[in-house]
Protein backbone atom coordinates (compact mmCIF):
# COMPACT_ATOMS: atom_id res chain seq x y z
CA UNK A 1 0.00 0.00 0.00
CA UNK A 2 1.28 3.41 0.08
CA UNK A 3 4.20 4.70 1.97
CA UNK A 4 4.31 8.10 1.18
CA UNK A 5 1.53 8.14 4.25
CA UNK A 6 4.42 7.50 5.89
CA UNK A 7 7.02 10.43 4.78
CA UNK A 8 6.63 13.42 2.67
CA UNK A 9 8.45 13.09 -0.37
CA UNK A 10 10.65 16.54 -0.17
CA UNK A 11 12.06 15.53 3.23
CA UNK A 12 12.68 11.82 2.14
CA UNK A 13 13.28 11.61 -1.66
CA UNK A 14 13.70 7.78 -2.82
CA UNK A 15 17.69 7.57 -2.86
CA UNK A 16 18.20 4.73 -5.55
CA UNK A 17 22.09 5.25 -6.01
CA UNK A 18 23.65 8.64 -7.01
CA UNK A 19 22.32 7.94 -10.55
CA UNK A 20 18.71 8.40 -9.38
CA UNK A 21 16.65 10.15 -12.23
CA UNK A 22 13.37 10.62 -10.36
CA UNK A 23 12.34 14.45 -10.11
CA UNK A 24 10.09 15.95 -7.77
CA UNK A 25 6.84 17.70 -9.79
CA UNK A 26 4.98 20.08 -7.79
CA UNK A 27 1.16 19.91 -8.59
CA UNK A 28 -1.22 22.40 -7.09
CA UNK A 29 -2.48 24.23 -4.99
CA UNK A 30 -4.22 26.01 -8.25
CA UNK A 31 -4.05 23.55 -10.40
CA UNK A 32 -7.18 23.48 -12.51
CA UNK A 33 -7.50 19.61 -12.02
CA UNK A 34 -7.26 19.49 -8.85
CA UNK A 35 -10.77 20.98 -7.93
CA UNK A 36 -9.58 23.17 -5.00
CA UNK A 37 -6.57 23.96 -3.41
CA UNK A 38 -4.91 20.56 -3.61
CA UNK A 39 -1.61 20.36 -3.13
CA UNK A 40 0.43 16.85 -4.69
CA UNK A 41 3.84 16.66 -3.96
CA UNK A 42 5.30 14.03 -6.66
CA UNK A 43 7.88 11.94 -7.04
CA UNK A 44 8.10 11.10 -10.54
CA UNK A 45 10.59 9.03 -12.73
CA UNK A 46 10.33 9.81 -16.20
CA UNK A 47 6.35 10.08 -16.83
CA UNK A 48 5.67 7.49 -14.22
CA UNK A 49 4.50 8.19 -10.16
CA UNK A 50 7.18 6.36 -8.24
CA UNK A 51 5.27 8.29 -5.09
CA UNK A 52 2.21 10.73 -4.03
CA UNK A 53 1.93 12.86 -1.22
CA UNK A 54 -0.91 15.38 -0.78
CA UNK A 55 -0.77 18.32 1.30
CA UNK A 56 -3.92 19.55 2.65
CA UNK A 57 -5.49 22.37 4.83
CA UNK A 58 -5.54 25.26 2.52
CA UNK A 59 -9.05 25.71 3.08
CA UNK A 60 -8.89 24.90 6.60
CA UNK A 61 -11.44 27.51 8.70
CA UNK A 62 -11.72 26.01 11.77
CA UNK A 63 -15.50 24.70 11.51
CA UNK A 64 -15.72 22.67 14.30
CA UNK A 65 -14.35 25.13 16.63
CA UNK A 66 -16.85 27.90 15.41
CA UNK A 67 -20.05 25.32 15.96
CA UNK A 68 -18.79 25.13 19.83
CA UNK A 69 -19.34 28.75 20.24
CA UNK A 70 -22.60 29.00 18.45
CA UNK A 71 -26.22 27.37 19.84
CA UNK A 72 -27.50 24.24 18.11
CA UNK A 73 -29.81 25.85 15.35
CA UNK A 74 -27.66 28.37 14.21
CA UNK A 75 -24.60 25.56 12.93
CA UNK A 76 -26.93 24.53 10.11
CA UNK A 77 -25.59 27.88 8.12
CA UNK A 78 -22.20 26.41 8.66
CA UNK A 79 -22.95 22.65 7.35
CA UNK A 80 -23.79 23.88 4.23
CA UNK A 81 -20.16 25.58 3.70
CA UNK A 82 -18.63 22.16 4.18
CA UNK A 83 -19.70 20.69 1.06
CA UNK A 84 -20.51 23.33 -0.83
CA UNK A 85 -21.68 20.52 -3.47
CA UNK A 86 -24.41 18.48 -1.55
CA UNK A 87 -25.30 20.92 0.61
CA UNK A 88 -29.06 19.29 1.47
CA UNK A 89 -26.81 16.45 2.48
CA UNK A 90 -24.95 18.12 5.22
CA UNK A 91 -28.03 20.42 6.65
CA UNK A 92 -29.98 16.25 6.85
CA UNK A 93 -26.82 14.84 8.14
CA UNK A 94 -26.67 17.35 11.05
CA UNK A 95 -30.10 17.72 11.58
CA UNK A 96 -30.69 13.99 12.41
CA UNK A 97 -28.20 14.02 14.81
CA UNK A 98 -29.14 16.43 16.93
CA UNK A 99 -33.08 15.19 16.45
CA UNK A 100 -32.23 12.06 17.80
CA UNK A 101 -30.45 13.73 20.86
CA UNK A 102 -33.77 15.51 21.30
CA UNK A 103 -35.93 12.34 20.60
CA UNK A 104 -38.03 14.46 18.51
CA UNK A 105 -40.15 12.84 15.87
CA UNK A 106 -40.37 14.69 11.93
CA UNK A 107 -43.68 14.46 10.66
CA UNK A 108 -43.83 11.65 7.08
CA UNK A 109 -44.40 14.69 4.83
CA UNK A 110 -40.86 16.62 6.46
CA UNK A 111 -38.76 13.23 6.10
CA UNK A 112 -40.34 12.41 2.65
CA UNK A 113 -39.18 15.96 1.55
CA UNK A 114 -36.24 15.53 3.27
CA UNK A 115 -35.67 12.56 0.93
CA UNK A 116 -37.01 14.10 -2.04
CA UNK A 117 -34.29 17.11 -1.90
CA UNK A 118 -31.33 15.40 -0.48
CA UNK A 119 -31.40 13.08 -3.80
CA UNK A 120 -31.77 16.45 -5.95
CA UNK A 121 -28.84 17.57 -4.14
CA UNK A 122 -26.99 14.10 -4.97
CA UNK A 123 -27.87 14.44 -8.81
CA UNK A 124 -26.67 18.47 -8.40
CA UNK A 125 -23.29 16.56 -6.79
CA UNK A 126 -22.73 13.94 -9.64
CA UNK A 127 -23.77 16.23 -12.47
CA UNK A 128 -20.73 18.46 -11.03
CA UNK A 129 -18.49 15.75 -10.76
CA UNK A 130 -19.47 14.37 -14.72
CA UNK A 131 -19.48 17.87 -16.46
CA UNK A 132 -15.86 18.66 -14.21
CA UNK A 133 -14.44 14.78 -14.95
CA UNK A 134 -15.27 14.69 -18.27
CA UNK A 135 -13.68 18.26 -18.69
CA UNK A 136 -10.09 17.02 -17.17
CA UNK A 137 -10.42 14.46 -19.68
CA UNK A 138 -10.90 16.56 -22.67
CA UNK A 139 -14.48 16.45 -23.04
CA UNK A 140 -15.16 19.66 -22.91
CA UNK A 141 -18.86 19.79 -24.32
CA UNK A 142 -20.03 17.42 -21.78
CA UNK A 143 -19.54 20.38 -18.90
CA UNK A 144 -22.24 22.46 -20.30
CA UNK A 145 -25.07 19.95 -20.61
CA UNK A 146 -24.61 18.99 -17.25
CA UNK A 147 -24.32 22.58 -16.04
CA UNK A 148 -27.78 23.29 -17.82
CA UNK A 149 -29.40 20.74 -15.55
CA UNK A 150 -27.62 21.61 -12.49
CA UNK A 151 -28.97 25.17 -13.39
CA UNK A 152 -32.53 23.71 -13.32
CA UNK A 153 -31.59 21.83 -9.43
CA UNK A 154 -30.42 25.18 -8.38
CA UNK A 155 -33.11 26.86 -8.91
CA UNK A 156 -35.63 24.39 -7.25
CA UNK A 157 -33.35 24.65 -4.65
CA UNK A 158 -33.79 28.58 -5.07
CA UNK A 159 -37.97 28.03 -5.17
CA UNK A 160 -37.80 26.39 -1.73
CA UNK A 161 -34.95 27.66 0.46
CA UNK A 162 -34.28 31.24 -1.50
CA UNK A 163 -31.02 30.14 -2.02
CA UNK A 164 -29.39 28.68 -4.77
CA UNK A 165 -26.52 26.80 -2.60
CA UNK A 166 -26.24 27.23 0.81
CA UNK A 167 -29.78 26.83 1.40
CA UNK A 168 -29.99 26.22 5.21
CA UNK A 169 -33.30 24.40 4.27
CA UNK A 170 -33.31 21.46 6.51
CA UNK A 171 -33.84 22.77 10.10
CA UNK A 172 -33.41 21.04 13.40
CA UNK A 173 -37.26 19.49 13.69
CA UNK A 174 -38.19 19.41 10.05
CA UNK A 175 -37.76 22.09 7.54
CA UNK A 176 -37.26 26.05 7.20
CA UNK A 177 -40.76 26.34 5.87
CA UNK A 178 -43.62 24.89 3.19
CA UNK A 179 -41.96 24.67 -0.18
CA UNK A 180 -44.17 26.77 -2.85
CA UNK A 181 -47.42 25.56 -4.03
CA UNK A 182 -45.68 24.63 -7.38
CA UNK A 183 -43.06 23.00 -6.37
CA UNK A 184 -43.59 19.09 -6.78
CA UNK A 185 -44.61 20.01 -10.54
CA UNK A 186 -41.85 21.88 -11.19
CA UNK A 187 -39.56 18.68 -10.18
CA UNK A 188 -42.08 16.33 -11.68
CA UNK A 189 -41.52 17.99 -15.20
CA UNK A 190 -37.45 18.33 -14.26
CA UNK A 191 -37.31 14.68 -13.20
CA UNK A 192 -39.66 14.07 -16.34
CA UNK A 193 -36.66 14.92 -18.86
CA UNK A 194 -34.02 13.71 -16.83
CA UNK A 195 -33.36 10.06 -18.19
CA UNK A 196 -32.83 11.68 -21.57
CA UNK A 197 -30.30 14.08 -20.43
CA UNK A 198 -28.32 10.90 -19.02
CA UNK A 199 -28.88 9.63 -22.24
CA UNK A 200 -27.17 12.28 -23.88
CA UNK A 201 -24.60 12.47 -21.37
CA UNK A 202 -24.08 9.15 -21.78
CA UNK A 203 -24.30 9.63 -25.42
CA UNK A 204 -21.52 11.69 -25.58
CA UNK A 205 -18.80 9.47 -23.45
CA UNK A 206 -19.82 5.67 -22.57
CA UNK A 207 -18.81 5.43 -26.27
CA UNK A 208 -16.50 7.77 -27.32
CA UNK A 209 -12.74 5.97 -27.89
CA UNK A 210 -10.63 8.10 -26.03
CA UNK A 211 -12.60 9.00 -22.83
CA UNK A 212 -12.58 4.84 -22.75
CA UNK A 213 -8.99 4.54 -23.49
CA UNK A 214 -8.26 7.56 -20.79
CA UNK A 215 -10.39 5.46 -18.11
CA UNK A 216 -10.23 1.95 -18.45
CA UNK A 217 -7.58 -0.27 -16.07
CA UNK A 218 -6.68 3.31 -14.91
CA UNK A 219 -6.58 4.01 -11.12
CA UNK A 220 -6.82 0.59 -10.01
CA UNK A 221 -7.98 0.11 -5.95
CA UNK A 222 -8.77 -3.47 -4.64
CA UNK A 223 -11.93 -4.25 -2.21
CA UNK A 224 -9.35 -5.01 0.19
CA UNK A 225 -7.69 -1.80 0.09
CA UNK A 226 -10.32 0.30 -0.58
CA UNK A 227 -12.04 -0.72 3.09
CA UNK A 228 -8.17 -0.73 4.65
CA UNK A 229 -7.92 3.07 3.57
CA UNK A 230 -11.25 4.17 4.36
CA UNK A 231 -12.83 4.71 0.93
CA UNK A 232 -16.43 5.13 0.85
CA UNK A 233 -18.95 5.53 -1.38
CA UNK A 234 -19.42 5.13 -5.35
CA UNK A 235 -15.24 4.90 -5.64
CA UNK A 236 -15.80 2.03 -2.58
CA UNK A 237 -19.36 0.34 -4.36
CA UNK A 238 -16.89 0.33 -8.18
CA UNK A 239 -14.54 -1.85 -6.19
CA UNK A 240 -16.81 -4.38 -5.54
CA UNK A 241 -18.39 -3.87 -2.01
CA UNK A 242 -21.90 -3.72 -1.67
CA UNK A 243 -22.40 -1.25 1.06
CA UNK A 244 -25.14 2.45 0.92
CA UNK A 245 -26.28 3.35 4.28
CA UNK A 246 -29.21 4.19 2.55
CA UNK A 247 -30.40 0.97 2.26
CA UNK A 248 -28.64 -0.99 4.61
CA UNK A 249 -29.05 1.40 7.95
CA UNK A 250 -31.74 3.45 6.51
CA UNK A 251 -32.43 6.85 7.89
CA UNK A 252 -35.36 9.91 7.33
CA UNK A 253 -37.78 6.85 5.94
CA UNK A 254 -35.17 5.69 2.78
CA UNK A 255 -36.86 2.27 4.40
CA UNK A 256 -39.93 2.97 2.25
CA UNK A 257 -38.23 3.51 -1.29
CA UNK A 258 -37.41 0.95 -3.94
CA UNK A 259 -33.89 1.19 -5.79
CA UNK A 260 -31.23 -0.81 -6.81
CA UNK A 261 -27.58 -0.03 -5.55
CA UNK A 262 -24.99 -0.22 -8.27
CA UNK A 263 -21.85 -2.81 -7.71
CA UNK A 264 -18.94 -2.78 -9.85
CA UNK A 265 -15.78 -5.07 -10.09
CA UNK A 266 -14.01 -2.55 -11.99
CA UNK A 267 -12.01 -1.30 -9.69
CA UNK A 268 -10.70 1.33 -12.29
CA UNK A 269 -11.57 4.89 -13.30
CA UNK A 270 -13.94 3.44 -15.67
CA UNK A 271 -16.54 1.30 -13.05
CA UNK A 272 -16.71 4.47 -10.52
CA UNK A 273 -18.08 6.43 -13.72
CA UNK A 274 -20.40 3.48 -14.36
CA UNK A 275 -21.94 3.09 -11.04
CA UNK A 276 -22.29 7.23 -10.63
CA UNK A 277 -24.15 6.80 -13.74
CA UNK A 278 -26.43 4.69 -13.21
CA UNK A 279 -26.53 5.90 -9.16
CA UNK A 280 -28.25 9.27 -10.96
CA UNK A 281 -30.50 7.08 -12.78
CA UNK A 282 -31.38 5.18 -9.17
CA UNK A 283 -31.50 9.08 -7.99
CA UNK A 284 -34.47 9.96 -10.28
CA UNK A 285 -36.45 6.79 -9.57
CA UNK A 286 -36.46 7.97 -5.75
CA UNK A 287 -37.41 11.13 -6.72
CA UNK A 288 -40.43 10.12 -8.78
CA UNK A 289 -41.51 7.42 -5.65
CA UNK A 290 -41.74 10.53 -3.60
CA UNK A 291 -43.71 12.47 -6.00
CA UNK A 292 -46.02 9.73 -6.22
CA UNK A 293 -46.21 8.67 -2.58
CA UNK A 294 -45.75 12.41 -1.17
CA UNK A 295 -47.66 12.18 2.24
CA UNK A 296 -49.65 14.62 3.58
CA UNK A 297 -49.06 16.85 6.99
CA UNK A 298 -46.78 19.28 8.74
CA UNK A 299 -43.27 19.71 7.73
CA UNK A 300 -42.15 20.73 11.11
CA UNK A 301 -42.29 19.07 14.46
CA UNK A 302 -44.30 19.13 17.29
CA UNK A 303 -41.76 20.91 19.13
CA UNK A 304 -42.69 24.31 20.15
CA UNK A 305 -39.54 24.43 22.16
CA UNK A 306 -37.02 23.32 19.44
CA UNK A 307 -38.95 24.53 16.12
CA UNK A 308 -39.56 28.10 15.67
CA UNK A 309 -43.33 29.35 15.53
CA UNK A 310 -45.51 30.02 12.51
CA UNK A 311 -44.66 33.68 12.01
CA UNK A 312 -48.07 34.86 12.64
CA UNK A 313 -48.52 32.59 15.53
CA UNK A 314 -45.90 34.69 16.57
CA UNK A 315 -47.40 38.14 15.81
CA UNK A 316 -50.74 37.10 18.12
CA UNK A 317 -50.22 34.47 20.19
CA UNK A 318 -48.28 35.19 23.35
CA UNK A 319 -46.83 31.57 24.44
CA UNK A 320 -45.40 31.58 20.53
CA UNK A 321 -43.86 34.95 21.13
CA UNK A 322 -42.64 33.44 24.19
CA UNK A 323 -40.99 30.64 22.32
CA UNK A 324 -39.59 32.61 19.52
CA UNK A 325 -37.68 35.13 22.12
CA UNK A 326 -36.30 32.39 23.86
CA UNK A 327 -35.07 29.80 21.08
CA UNK A 328 -33.28 32.75 19.41
CA UNK A 329 -31.70 34.72 22.20
CA UNK A 330 -31.01 31.78 24.49
CA UNK A 331 -31.18 28.85 22.37
CA UNK A 332 -32.56 25.24 23.32
CA UNK A 333 -30.95 22.62 25.75
CA UNK A 334 -29.80 19.58 24.33
CA UNK A 335 -29.87 16.60 26.43
CA UNK A 336 -26.25 15.04 27.22
CA UNK A 337 -24.63 12.50 25.26
CA UNK A 338 -23.02 11.03 21.89
CA UNK A 339 -24.69 10.21 18.47
CA UNK A 340 -23.27 9.49 15.70
CA UNK A 341 -25.56 10.14 12.53
CA UNK A 342 -23.81 8.21 9.47
CA UNK A 343 -25.16 8.67 6.31
CA UNK A 344 -24.50 8.43 2.19
CA UNK A 345 -23.89 11.66 0.86
CA UNK A 346 -23.18 12.04 -3.29
CA UNK A 347 -19.30 11.63 -2.49
CA UNK A 348 -19.17 8.82 -0.02
CA UNK A 349 -20.61 7.76 3.88
CA UNK A 350 -20.38 11.64 6.17
CA UNK A 351 -20.84 11.20 9.31
CA UNK A 352 -21.95 14.05 12.25
CA UNK A 353 -20.63 13.24 15.72
CA UNK A 354 -22.07 15.49 17.83
CA UNK A 355 -21.50 15.21 21.85
CA UNK A 356 -23.95 17.44 23.84
CA UNK A 357 -23.30 18.22 27.62
CA UNK A 358 -26.73 19.07 28.10
CA UNK A 359 -26.42 22.98 27.33
CA UNK A 360 -27.68 25.15 24.13
CA UNK A 361 -24.48 24.62 22.62
CA UNK A 362 -22.70 21.88 21.13
CA UNK A 363 -19.27 20.23 23.81
CA UNK A 364 -18.08 18.75 20.12
CA UNK A 365 -19.09 19.06 16.73
CA UNK A 366 -17.07 16.19 14.60
CA UNK A 367 -17.77 16.02 11.13
CA UNK A 368 -16.56 13.22 8.90
CA UNK A 369 -16.62 13.51 5.30
CA UNK A 370 -15.84 10.85 2.38
CA UNK A 371 -13.19 13.15 0.50
CA UNK A 372 -10.79 13.25 3.51
CA UNK A 373 -9.96 9.73 3.83
CA UNK A 374 -10.69 8.71 -0.04
CA UNK A 375 -7.70 11.00 -0.38
CA UNK A 376 -5.45 8.32 1.70
CA UNK A 377 -5.87 6.17 -1.21
CA UNK A 378 -4.83 8.28 -3.73
CA UNK A 379 -1.29 6.82 -3.99
CA UNK A 380 -2.25 3.27 -4.05
CA UNK A 381 -4.59 4.40 -7.05
CA UNK A 382 -1.64 6.43 -8.83
CA UNK A 383 1.24 4.51 -8.25
CA UNK A 384 3.66 3.28 -11.32
CA UNK A 385 0.86 4.55 -13.50
CA UNK A 386 1.45 7.88 -15.76
CA UNK A 387 1.35 11.42 -14.48
CA UNK A 388 -1.82 12.17 -17.10
CA UNK A 389 -3.62 9.83 -15.06
CA UNK A 390 -3.41 11.31 -11.44
CA UNK A 391 -5.87 14.03 -13.29
CA UNK A 392 -8.14 11.27 -14.36
CA UNK A 393 -7.78 9.18 -10.93
CA UNK A 394 -8.63 12.70 -8.82
CA UNK A 395 -11.87 12.97 -11.23
CA UNK A 396 -13.20 9.78 -10.30
CA UNK A 397 -12.60 9.94 -6.69
CA UNK A 398 -14.90 12.85 -7.00
CA UNK A 399 -12.67 15.36 -4.24
CA UNK A 400 -14.71 18.44 -2.64
CA UNK A 401 -11.86 20.29 -0.97
CA UNK A 402 -14.20 22.18 1.07
CA UNK A 403 -15.04 18.88 3.15
CA UNK A 404 -11.40 17.99 3.25
CA UNK A 405 -9.68 21.27 5.17
CA UNK A 406 -13.29 22.16 7.14
CA UNK B 1 -33.94 -2.28 22.44
CA UNK B 2 -34.60 1.16 22.79
CA UNK B 3 -34.09 2.44 26.75
CA UNK B 4 -30.71 3.59 27.72
CA UNK B 5 -28.72 0.95 29.73
CA UNK B 6 -25.67 3.22 31.23
CA UNK B 7 -23.26 1.06 32.51
CA UNK B 8 -21.04 -2.22 31.82
CA UNK B 9 -23.09 -4.35 34.26
CA UNK B 10 -26.42 -3.48 32.84
CA UNK B 11 -25.25 -3.76 29.28
CA UNK B 12 -23.31 -7.15 29.87
CA UNK B 13 -26.61 -8.24 31.33
CA UNK B 14 -28.95 -7.54 28.43
CA UNK B 15 -26.52 -7.28 25.55
CA UNK B 16 -23.98 -10.36 26.24
CA UNK B 17 -24.74 -11.51 22.75
CA UNK B 18 -24.28 -8.26 20.71
CA UNK B 19 -20.92 -9.72 18.70
CA UNK B 20 -18.83 -6.80 19.80
CA UNK B 21 -19.40 -7.29 23.44
CA UNK B 22 -18.93 -10.99 23.44
CA UNK B 23 -15.66 -10.09 21.45
CA UNK B 24 -14.64 -7.70 24.08
CA UNK B 25 -15.66 -9.57 26.97
CA UNK B 26 -14.08 -12.91 26.00
CA UNK B 27 -10.63 -13.98 26.93
CA UNK B 28 -8.68 -14.35 29.74
CA UNK B 29 -8.45 -10.58 30.49
CA UNK B 30 -11.56 -8.87 29.65
CA UNK B 31 -11.03 -5.82 27.64
CA UNK B 32 -14.47 -4.16 28.58
CA UNK B 33 -13.82 -1.28 31.19
CA UNK B 34 -16.85 0.18 30.96
CA UNK B 35 -19.91 0.55 28.41
CA UNK B 36 -23.30 2.16 27.75
CA UNK B 37 -25.97 1.75 25.32
CA UNK B 38 -27.84 4.82 24.83
CA UNK B 39 -29.38 6.48 21.74
CA UNK B 40 -29.37 3.11 19.67
CA UNK B 41 -25.89 3.49 20.25
CA UNK B 42 -23.32 1.08 21.80
CA UNK B 43 -20.49 3.09 23.64
CA UNK B 44 -17.21 0.22 24.86
CA UNK B 45 -14.97 2.08 26.62
CA UNK B 46 -11.51 0.34 27.15
CA UNK B 47 -8.03 0.81 28.77
CA UNK B 48 -5.38 2.52 27.12
CA UNK B 49 -2.89 0.04 26.48
CA UNK B 50 -5.75 -2.11 25.19
CA UNK B 51 -7.11 -0.11 22.33
CA UNK B 52 -5.07 -2.17 19.59
CA UNK B 53 -5.92 -5.47 21.02
CA UNK B 54 -9.54 -4.41 21.33
CA UNK B 55 -9.88 -3.30 17.90
CA UNK B 56 -8.29 -5.87 16.67
CA UNK B 57 -11.05 -8.12 18.68
CA UNK B 58 -14.08 -6.33 17.14
CA UNK B 59 -12.65 -6.61 13.62
CA UNK B 60 -11.96 -10.53 14.05
CA UNK B 61 -15.99 -9.97 15.05
CA UNK B 62 -17.18 -8.34 11.96
CA UNK B 63 -16.92 -4.95 12.55
CA UNK B 64 -14.30 -4.72 9.69
CA UNK B 65 -14.47 -0.56 8.53
CA UNK B 66 -12.95 1.82 10.23
CA UNK B 67 -15.51 4.87 9.39
CA UNK B 68 -14.46 8.29 12.04
CA UNK B 69 -11.50 8.53 14.56
CA UNK B 70 -11.65 11.69 16.36
CA UNK B 71 -11.51 13.35 19.84
CA UNK B 72 -13.56 15.22 22.63
CA UNK B 73 -12.27 17.93 25.36
CA UNK B 74 -13.84 17.28 28.11
CA UNK B 75 -12.45 20.10 30.31
CA UNK B 76 -12.78 20.74 33.27
CA UNK B 77 -14.01 16.58 33.76
CA UNK B 78 -11.18 14.19 34.67
CA UNK B 79 -10.16 12.48 32.81
CA UNK B 80 -10.09 15.25 30.08
CA UNK B 81 -9.76 13.51 26.73
CA UNK B 82 -11.60 10.94 24.96
CA UNK B 83 -10.60 9.75 21.68
CA UNK B 84 -13.59 7.91 19.93
CA UNK B 85 -13.43 5.35 17.26
CA UNK B 86 -16.31 4.32 14.85
CA UNK B 87 -16.08 1.61 13.66
CA UNK B 88 -18.72 -0.17 11.07
CA UNK B 89 -19.61 -3.52 10.14
CA UNK B 90 -20.14 -3.89 6.47
CA UNK B 91 -22.02 -7.74 7.09
CA UNK B 92 -23.63 -6.61 10.24
CA UNK B 93 -24.84 -3.34 9.18
CA UNK B 94 -23.81 -2.12 12.44
CA UNK B 95 -21.45 0.92 13.95
CA UNK B 96 -19.60 0.44 17.59
CA UNK B 97 -17.67 3.26 19.68
CA UNK B 98 -14.81 2.40 20.99
CA UNK B 99 -13.93 5.16 23.91
CA UNK B 100 -10.82 5.58 25.10
CA UNK B 101 -10.25 8.02 27.77
CA UNK B 102 -7.04 10.11 28.19
CA UNK B 103 -5.45 11.98 31.16
CA UNK B 104 -4.35 15.46 30.76
CA UNK B 105 -0.79 15.51 31.40
CA UNK B 106 0.91 14.57 27.66
CA UNK B 107 -2.16 12.53 26.30
CA UNK B 108 -0.83 9.61 23.95
CA UNK B 109 -2.25 6.31 23.04
CA UNK B 110 -1.30 4.11 20.47
CA UNK B 111 -1.91 4.39 17.22
CA UNK B 112 -4.34 2.05 15.02
CA UNK B 113 -2.97 2.53 11.84
CA UNK B 114 -1.54 -1.31 12.17
CA UNK B 115 -4.99 -2.33 12.03
CA UNK B 116 -7.07 0.05 9.59
CA UNK B 117 -4.18 1.95 7.60
CA UNK B 118 -7.12 4.47 7.26
CA UNK B 119 -6.81 5.86 10.65
CA UNK B 120 -3.55 7.71 9.29
CA UNK B 121 -5.15 11.16 8.08
CA UNK B 122 -8.22 10.97 11.31
CA UNK B 123 -5.06 10.75 13.96
CA UNK B 124 -3.04 13.19 12.01
CA UNK B 125 -5.80 15.23 12.86
CA UNK B 126 -6.63 14.99 16.30
CA UNK B 127 -2.73 15.51 16.95
CA UNK B 128 -3.03 18.86 14.82
CA UNK B 129 -6.08 19.94 16.89
CA UNK B 130 -6.52 18.29 19.68
CA UNK B 131 -2.66 17.92 20.64
CA UNK B 132 -3.00 13.62 21.31
CA UNK B 133 0.04 11.88 20.07
CA UNK B 134 -0.21 8.02 18.89
CA UNK B 135 2.61 5.88 19.17
CA UNK B 136 3.93 3.96 16.33
CA UNK B 137 1.99 6.42 14.30
CA UNK B 138 4.27 6.73 10.44
CA UNK B 139 3.79 10.12 10.34
CA UNK B 140 2.41 12.12 13.03
CA UNK B 141 2.50 15.93 11.47
CA UNK B 142 0.36 19.03 11.20
CA UNK B 143 -2.12 17.92 8.42
CA UNK B 144 -4.32 20.76 8.72
CA UNK B 145 -2.18 23.86 10.14
CA UNK B 146 1.23 24.96 9.27
CA UNK B 147 4.14 23.18 11.14
CA UNK B 148 5.19 25.84 12.85
CA UNK B 149 1.56 26.51 14.67
CA UNK B 150 1.40 27.47 18.51
CA UNK B 151 -1.39 24.71 20.63
CA UNK B 152 -4.29 23.02 19.35
CA UNK B 153 -7.33 24.73 18.45
CA UNK B 154 -9.80 22.24 18.96
CA UNK B 155 -8.70 22.18 23.22
CA UNK B 156 -11.57 23.67 25.17
CA UNK B 157 -8.61 26.17 26.58
CA UNK B 158 -7.79 27.48 23.32
CA UNK B 159 -9.76 31.02 22.32
CA UNK B 160 -12.15 30.94 19.59
CA UNK B 161 -10.48 34.09 17.80
CA UNK B 162 -7.35 32.40 18.42
CA UNK B 163 -4.55 33.59 20.71
CA UNK B 164 -3.59 37.62 20.18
Amino acid sequence: MSDTLATPILEAPHAEGAESQHMVLNMGPQHPATHGVLRLVLEIDGETVVRLYPEIGYLHTGIEKTCEAKFYQQIVPLTDRVNYLDPLSNNLGYALAVERLLGIEIPEKAQWLRVLLVELSRLNSHLIWLGTHAMDIGALTVFLYTFREREEILRLFEAVAGQRMMTSYIRIGGLAMEPPIDFLARVQAFIKTMPEHIDEYSNLLTGNPIFIDRLKGVGHLSAADAIALGVTGPVLRASGVDIDLRRDMPYSSYEKFQFNVPISNGCDVWARYEVRMIEMRESVKIIQQALDGMPEGAIKANAPKVVLPEREKMKTQMESLIHHFKIVTEGFNVPAGEVYQGMECGHGQMGYYVVSDGTAKPLRVHMRYPSFATLQALETMCKGRLLADVVAVIGSIDIVLGEIDR
Amino acid sequence: MSQALLDKESVLAQMANHPAVAALSAGDRPLLAEAKWQFEELTVYVAREDVVTACLAVQAAGYNFLEDLTAVDWLPRTPRFQVSVHILSHSLKERIRIAVLLEEESPAMDSVTAVWPSANYFEREVFDLMGIRFNGHPNLRRIMLPEEWEGHPLRKDYPVEGYR
